[in-house]
C-alpha cells in the first residue's frame, strides 16, 4: 500500500497534470454544464407544473439524468485518459529510461492507471455537491448516491484496465485509443443492444416454459443496465426469472469484471518489460533435455 | 565488471548480434565502435535489461542479467542514443523523479541533485523547465539522471551525438571526470578520436560480430602489420615505382603529388631496412621515407572496409 501511495510515477503524473490550468478550467466547465442542466431541469419542471412544486419523483428523475450523464462521461473519457499512458512514453522515448529504473512493473502500471484516472476521480467527486440538490427535494437515499459513485470508480477501473493493456501491447497511441474505445463501446452500448436482441428471442423460449440464460448473462455484465438497476431493480429481476437462476446479477457483474481487471493488469505488467527469468527457465529446460 | 558470454540476438532470420564475448574490468572505460546497425545499441539494450538475448547472457558485477535483472538495474546507469525528457518538469524535479524511482529518500535526493547538476554544469538551470534547455543541456541532464543512484556501471549509447563541437567537448570533460571517479563506463560513439582519447579499451563491432578488441594501441599495432609507407624522390618516379614493384613485400603502389609514392608494406622492420638499403644501392634518389600514422578512424575503416558495400 505504501508503495502505491509513495509511487514515483503516480506522484509525477499528478504533479504534471495539475500543474496546467487547463485541468482546472476543464473541471469548472464541466461543473458549470452539469449545474446548468440540474437547474434547467428544476426550472422547466417548475414552469410546467400547475402548482409550481418540484416533487420527490421529479427529483429522482433529475438524479437519474445526472447520474447517466456522469456514467456516459466516465465511459467516454476513461479510454482517452488511459490508452496512451504507456504508448505515449514509448513514442516520446522516455519509456526505456523508465524501465531501467528500479521501479517494478507493478508499480509503474498501477501508478500509471491511478494517475490517469485521478483527473476523472476529481471531476466526478467535484460534482458531489450538485447531487446534494436532490436531497433538498427527496426521492433518493444517500445509499443510492454512494452506490452510484462506487460504480463510477469501478467502471473507470474496468475501462482503464483495458486502456492500460492496449497501451502496453500496442506501440502506437492512436491504435491503442481506437482499440480501447471499441472495447468500451462494445461492453456498454454493444452489450446493451445484444441484450435487447436476445430478450426479443427469449420470449419464444420463455413462453414454452424453457429457461433462457443469455439475456441474464449479457445484462449482468452490461455496465449501463446494471447502473440503471441500482435505481430500478425490476429491470434485472425479469432476466433472472427468464434464466431460472437464483444468482445475484451483481455477483456475475463483479466476478466477471474483477477477473477482467486482474487479467488485463497482469498481462500489462508481464508485457511491460522483456521476460528474462522465464527465458532462463526455458533455456535451462532445453539444456537438460539435451 | 561486465562480461558477455555468447550474446546473440536474432530478429527472425536477421542476426543483430552474433556470439559476442566481452570482458570489461572494473574502472575501465570501454569504447564500442561500429557502423550504424552494427549491433552496439542492441548490446547496450541487452545489458540494460531492455532486450532479451536469443542466446547467451551477460553479467554485470557478477550478476546474471537473465536471472536477476532487478539487481542489475540498481547498479547500472543507462543513457540511450535517442531519448525523450519530461518537458514540463524543472531540471531538479526531473532528477528528483528518477531519484525516487531508484528508491532514494527525500534527504538523499536533496543532497545528490545539486552535486549532479554541478557535475554536469547545470547548477544555474536548477529551476529551469527541461523544455527550455538546449540539446546539449538535455544530454548532460540525461547523463546526470543516469548517475542519480550512483551506479557502478555507466552504459552510454552515443552520448555526444548531435551535439555541436563545444557541447561535445563539455560532454567529454564530464566523462573524463567520471573516469577519475572510478566508474566502469561502456560508451559508443561515432567520434572516434574522442574515444581514443578517453577510452582504456576499444571494441570494434561489425555486422553483429566483435572483430577486434583491446587497447587503442594494440589495435593500431595489429594494423601496422600492413603499414603504409610514403617515399619522396627527387626524380626518376617511374624507375622508383618499377623498383618497388619488384619487392614481394610491397603492395598497392600509388603515385602521389610532388614526387611522393605511397605503398603498403607487409614486411617486418628488418625487411623495411633491407628495402631502404637496396634502394640506396640501386641509386634511387630518395629524399625522405616515412610511415603513415594510423589513428582510430583508420583502424575502424580498415577493419570494417567493404562491409558497407556488401
Amino acid at each position: 500500500m505504501k508503495s502505491i501511495i509513495m509511487n514515483p510515477v503516480l506522484n509525477k503524473e499528478i504533479r504534471l497534470r495539475f500543474r496546467s490550468p487547463k485541468s482546472f478550467i476543464g473541471i469548472a466547465a464541466y461543473l458549470s454544464i452539469l449545474g446548468l442542466i440540474s437547474l434547467g431541469f428544476i426550472g422547466l419542471t417548475l414552469n410546467y407544473d400547475n402548482m409550481g412544486v418540484f416533487r420527490p419523483e421529479e427529483s429522482r428523475g433529475m438524479f437519474l439524468l445526472i447520474s447517466m450523464l456522469q456514467l456516459a462521461l466516465v465511459i467516454f473519457i476513461t479510454p482517452g485518459l488511459t490508452s496512451g499512458v504507456i504508448s505515449s512514453e514509448r513514442e516520446r522515448q522516455t519509456l526505456p529510461i523508465l524501465l531501467t529504473t528500479a521501479q517494478s512493473s507493478l508499480s509503474i502500471i498501477v501508478g500509471k492507471l491511478l494517475s490517469s484516472l485521478s483527473y476523472l476521480f476529481l471531476i466526478v467527486f467535484a460534482s458531489a455537491p450538485l447531487y446534494m440538490i436532490v436531497f433538498l427535494y427527496g426521492g433518493i437515499s444517500p445509499s443510492n448516491i454512494i452506490a452510484s459513485f462506487a460504480l463510477y470508480i469501478f467502471t473507470m477501473l474496468v475501462i482503464g484496465s483495458f486502456g492500460i493493456l492496449a497501451s502496453t501491447l500496442i506501440r502506437r497511441t492512436i491504435l491503442a485509443m481506437v482499440t480501447t474505445y471499441s472495447i468500451a463501446f462494445f461492453i456498454t452500448g454493444g452489450m446493451a443492444i445484444i441484450t435487447i436482441m436476445l430478450t426479443s428471442f427469449s420470449y419464444q423460449f420463455y413462453s414454452q416454459g424453457n429457461d433462457y440464460i443469455w439475456p441474464f448473462i449479457t445484462a449482468s455484465i452490461n455496465i449501463p443496465i446494471m447502473f440503471f438497476s441500482l435505481f430500478e431493480p425490476n429491470i434485472v429481476d425479469e432476466f433472472k426469472d427468464m434464466a431460472g437462476l437464483d444468482l445475484s446479477p451483481w455477483f456475475v457483474f463483479f466476478s466477471f469484471y474483477i477477473l477482467i481487471i486482474t487479467g488485463c493488469l497482469t498481462i500489462a505488467i508481464r508485457k511491460l518489460r522483456p521476460r528474462m527469468k522465464g527465458k532462463v527457465k526455458k533455456l535451462s529446460k532445453k539444456v537438460s533435455s539435451l | 565488471m561486465i562480461e558477455t558470454v555468447g550474446l546473440t540476438k536474432k530478429y527472425g532470420s536477421f542476426t543483430a548480434l552474433k556470439d559476442l564475448n566481452l570482458s570489461i574490468s572494473e574502472g575501465t572505460v570501454y569504447g564500442f565502435v561500429g557502423q550504424n546497425g552494427a549491433g552496439k545499441s542492441t548490446t547496450f539494450q541487452i545489458i540494460a535489461t531492455l532486450l532479451t538475448p536469443s542466446n547467451g547472457t551477460a553479467y554485470v558485477d557478477g550478476i546474471n542479467i537473465m536471472e536477476e535483472p532487478e539487481k542489475v538495474r540498481r547498479i547500472i546507469g543507462y543513457m540511450p542514443d535517442f531519448f525523450g525528457v519530461y518537458d514540463q518538469f524543472k531540471t531538479s524535479e526531473y532528477l528528483d523523479f528518477y531519484g525516487a524511482s531508484y528508491g532514494l529518500s527525500v534527504k538523499e535526493r536533496s543532497e545528490m541533485i545539486p552535486q549532479l547538476l554541478e557535475l554536469v554544469n547545470l547548477s544555474k538551470k536548477h529551476d529551469s523547465y527541461v523544455d527550455l534547455l538546449s540539446r546539449g543541456m538535455k544530454q548532460r541532464l540525461c547523463l546526470a539522471r543516469s548517475l542519480i543512484h550512483d551506479p557502478k556501471v555507466l552504459i552510454l549509447d552515443e552520448p555526444a551525438s548531435g551535439l555541436d563541437p563545444r557541447a561535445r567537448i563539455e560532454m567529454r570533460e564530464i566523462l573524463k571526470e567520471l573516469k577519475t571517479m572510478g566508474k566502469t563506463i561502456i560508451i559508443s560513439s561515432h567520434i572516434l578520436p574522442e574515444l581514443a582519447e578517453m577510452c582504456d579499451e576499444i571494441g570494434v563491432i561489425d555486422n553483429g560480430e566483435l572483430v577486434a578488441t583491446g587497447s587503442v594501441n594494440d589495435i593500431q599495432l595489429k594494423l601496422q602489420e600492413q603499414k603504409v609507407l610514403i617515399v619522396n624522390v627527387a626524380r626518376d618516379m617511374d624507375r622508383t615505382i618499377q623498383f618497388l614493384e619488384d619487392d614481394p613485400d610491397v603492395l598497392n603502389i600509388q603515385r602521389g603529388p610532388n614526387g611522393s609514392i605511397q605503398f603498403g608494406f607487409k614486411g617486418s622492420e628488418e625487411d623495411q631496412e633491407s628495402l631502404i638499403k637496396k634502394a640506396v644501392h640501386a641509386n634511387i634518389p630518395l629524399l625522405t621515407i616515412r610511415q603513415l600514422e594510423t589513428n582510430l578512424e583508420d583502424v575502424f575503416m580498415e577493419i570494417t572496409k567493404g562491409v558497407g558495400e556488401a
